[in-house]
């Protein structure tokens, strides 16, 4: 099986690629980045390493090629999620992996990562291992389980991290709930090096944020119990200590403060290894949109105040955030349709999260596109990169997983594509996701995924599976 | 009085929620309207047949007789028919949802609903999900319209304006729904609004909306033509806000002294119910310069008012 995608612009920033090109996909694999029109034999031209000439005996059986017109589109490297909510097992009724993995592939996502705060809980090979065979059952994207840090999200004992990592777990994470005690984080830091994996840190202190939405004249304005930035930049800055201390890897959730980065930034600055993701909506919106009282404004971290937004897409822009992460958290509609107060945080964004980057950030210019390509592709790579290559990689430190994030050749075949003209109004009775919970609802955005390929197979064409 | 070119503005508002959003012309006829409305209460005969065949329905998820009572007879004294949903006794114990709760009252037939949540947002809510037109009669830490309104009908009465004015509000501003929506309401008349409270009870962003923050009473009160205190809600004790009603009376107590230092002819309101002793002294409260008293019979009239416009009312239609 043979799949063409012509006329193309290819960005792929593991291979340092960005022009027209064409990508021939054979077998599931990337078989061949060149030009049929005007190259003869369709040499690759970018990367002399990793790119393969196509021979004339494969020009011949090209007339079993299927052609996919790609020309005014993007195609990419296939897009990496590296925080999602897929709710199974014990939340079916706000998600499950068959909806999960239609709405990533709807959304442009061809691996995505699920956090393990599910009934039971992923602190275990068996849970793992179900969410992967779950997972392969549907056979829509890669499903990637990242494990508790603690038995039962509880915050006391470690998980048993050997049995997770090899259930296939790539990361550990409390996510949705901090790890408060010190101790225990210290532990997980300090153990986690004998895998190599990252520790996903949700950066919360618990007694600071009992509030609503972000602490500020908004909050006053609303008469909402406000969260203070503080909540999340103490706990940032304590990990960061430990990670300090202990020479883990850690990886800060959905950071959404100016004091946060400013943190990380020193932290990189001093060598240790620490990465950190940011997610479109606190890219894309402020504190402000809670004015009407829309539960779907209603997250946690909570929508941050323009300053921080600027922060936010300042860091973006400069590298200084590695990856931008959906934290997809679909709930069902009774959870959300109440009091404010009352409502559950979380929003449903792994539908919308590739429109909402290109037509908030990309489109007016504030993010280039090739850097918008590599915050959903190598950035999420790099995080989990040596735990996605299986055991047999733990020994060789800092070597990339080519197979995550690039189009190398004979790397499985998980492209997005992107219309950047593509214009769509974003309808949640639509969304593949149970959870319609998206403060997006009714925005015109334009720049979508028109095409998703896992593994050379196209799962999701102009936003249907 | 012709008949007001004003009078439509009511026409466009199905809701009153907050005074965020409301005009300085309709805080206007509210308050014109309360006037002749104030007549009325005073009247041996407290009836009027303006809101005959109108159904008023209070729902009050939060304990407040007065400002539950205070609807109820403004509805009675214009006739219309009202009735009160009892917390207590109602589904809500029983886990009903807000919006299964409002439906079902809804299909009772009432036109308006005055409701009371401890929730910030919860009439904005309960208003997009039903066809009765909603009264906010306080919603959290958020908005508690029709007691601004009484308090602005009461500063007019006795000022002649509100324009401009100097006003205090004294307490705990970070979770007073009656100080939001007196800054509001005040600020759209170019009042100068200063705030004094516990550092800890202060809301970030106050100077960002024109108010000034002064830590201690005399800073606030200097000069001031209006001091409201707001009640100290003693709960807020025991999450950590102050370290005892003893110092909060130390430092916050509105007394004799303090007076001294406001305009000649300030005075003194208070939403009520009074800790007397805590941040309101006796001397004060039962002084000339306060209108705590005149502020209820205020309210109705101005909830009275409220009432007559949304069902429609004109200003030049109220019975004589």
């Amino acid at each position: 099986m043979r799949l063409l995608l012509e006329g193309g612009r290819v960005i792929d920033p593991a291979n340092n690629i960005d022009s027209v090109l064409d990508v021939l996909i054979e077998d599931g694999r990337i078989a061949a980045l060149g030009n049929t029109r005007h190259d003869e034999n369709m040499h690759a031209d970018a990367n002399a390493d990793t790119d393969v000439c196509l021979s004339a005996g494969a020009r011949a059986r090209a007339a079993s090629i299927t052609t996919v017109d790609c020309r005014g589109k993007i195609v990419c490297p296939g897009f990496i999620d590296l925080h999602a909510h897929f709710r199974e097992p014990g939340y079916e009724y706000k998600e499950d992996i068959s909806s999960g993995s239609h709405a990533a592939a709807a959304g442009g996502f061809t691996t995505v990562c699920c956090m393990p705060n599910t009934d039971p809980v992923i602190d275990n090979g068996a849970v793992a291992g179900f969410v992967t065979r779950r997972a392969q059952e549907v056979g829509l994207v890669n499903v990637l389980p990242i494990g508790a840090i603690t038995k039962k999200q509880a915050g006391e004992e470690l998980a048993e991290m050997g049995e997770l990592v090899a259930a296939g777990c790539i990361a550990v994470s409390d996510d949705g709930k901090p790890v408060l005690r010190s101790d225990v984080m210290r532990h997980a830091l300090e153990y986690s090096r004998l895998f190599g994996i990252p520790v996903l840190s949700h950066c919360e202190d618990a007694s600071l944020s009992a509030g609503y939405m972000h602490e500020g004249y908004y909050s006053t304005v609303y008469g909402l119990k406000g969260i203070p930035a503080e909540a999340e930049e103490i706990m940032v800055a304590r990990d960061l200590i430990l990670a300090r201390l202990t020479g883990g890897r850690l990886h800060i959730c959905h950071i959404s403060t100016k004091g946060a980065l400013e943190a990380v930034k020193q932290a990189k600055a001093s060598g240790l290894s620490v990465t950190c993701e940011a997610t479109p909506h606190h890219l894309a919106l402020t504190d402000e949109v809670v004015g009407s009282y829309d539960t779907d404004t209603k997250v946690n971290p909570p929508l941050r105040s323009e300053e921080h937004r600027a922060a936010l897409r300042e860091a973006l822009a400069s590298g200084l955030i590695d990856c931008i992460a959906t934290d997809h958290a679909p709930h069902h509609f009774e959870s959300k349709d109440c009091e404010y107060g009352l409502a559950s945080f979380g929003i449903s964004g792994i539908e919308t999260a590739v429109a909402v980057i290109m037509d908030t950030l990309v489109r007016p210019g504030l993010l280039d596109i090739a850097r918008m390509v590599e915050l959903f592709t190598t950035g999420p790579a790099r995080v989990i990169a040596e735990a996605a290559a299986g055991p047999a990689a733990i020994p060789a430190p800092g070597r990339t997983v080519p197979c995550l994030g690039a189009l190398t050749c004979g790397a499985p075949a998980d492209v997005t594509v992107i219309d950047p003209d593509m214009v769509r109004t974003v309808d949640p009775r639509k969304f593949y996701s149970r959870g319609k919970n998206t403060p997006f609802k009714g925005m015109e955005l334009k720049g979508w995924p028109c095409m998703t390929i896992v593994g050379g197979r196209i799962v999701a064409e102009d936003g249907r599976v | 009085m012709g008949i007001s070119a004003q009078s439509t503005q009511f026409d466009r508002r199905k809701d009153l929620l907050g005074l965020k959003d409301v005009s300085n012309e309709e805080i206007e006829l509210i308050l014109n309207t309360a006037l002749p409305m104030k007549d009325i209460i005073r009247r041996e005969i407290k009836k009027v047949p303006t809101l005959r065949g109108k159904g008023i329905i209070t729902v009050f998820y939060e304990n407040s007789t007065r400002t539950r009572t205070s609807f109820e007879l403004a509805g009675k004294y214009l006739s219309a028919d009202t009735s009160n949903l009892a917390v207590s006794t109602s589904s809500v114990q029983k886990g009903e949802t807000l919006r299964d709760t409002i439906k079902t009252l809804e299909m009772m037939g009432p036109d308006i609903l005055v409701m009371r949540h401890s929730m910030t947002g919860a009439p904005h809510y309960v208003a997009k999900n039903t066809s009765m037109r909603v009264i906010n009669a306080g919603d959290g830490t958020n908005e508690h319209p029709t007691q601004a309104l009484l308090d602005m009908f009461s500063i007019r009465e006795r000022k002649g304006r509100i324009d401009n004015l100097k006003v205090a509000i004294l307490g705990d501003i970070l979770h007073s729904r009656v100080a939001r929506s007196n800054i509001y309401g005040l600020a759209k008349f170019g009042c100068e609004i200063r705030v004094a409270g516990p550092p800890t009870m202060i809301p970030p962003g106050l100077d960002r909306l024109g108010v000034k923050t002064c830590f201690n009473l005399d800073d606030a009160i200097r000069g001031v033509d209006v001091i409201n205190v707001l009640r100290i809600q003693r709960e807020r004790q025991q999450t950590g806000l102050f370290p005892s009603l003893d110092e909060y009376s130390e430092l916050y107590m509105l007394r004799p002294e303090h007076l001294s230092l406001a305009a000649d002819d300030a005075i003194v309101l208070h939403p009520g119910p009074m800790n007397r002793g805590v941040e309101i002294s006796s001397d004060i409260a039962d002084g000339d310069t306060a209108l705590i008293n005149e502020q209820v019979t205020n309210g109705v009239a101005v909830r009275m008012a409220l009432l007559f416009l949304m069902m429609g009312g004109r200003k030049d239609e109220i019975a004589a």
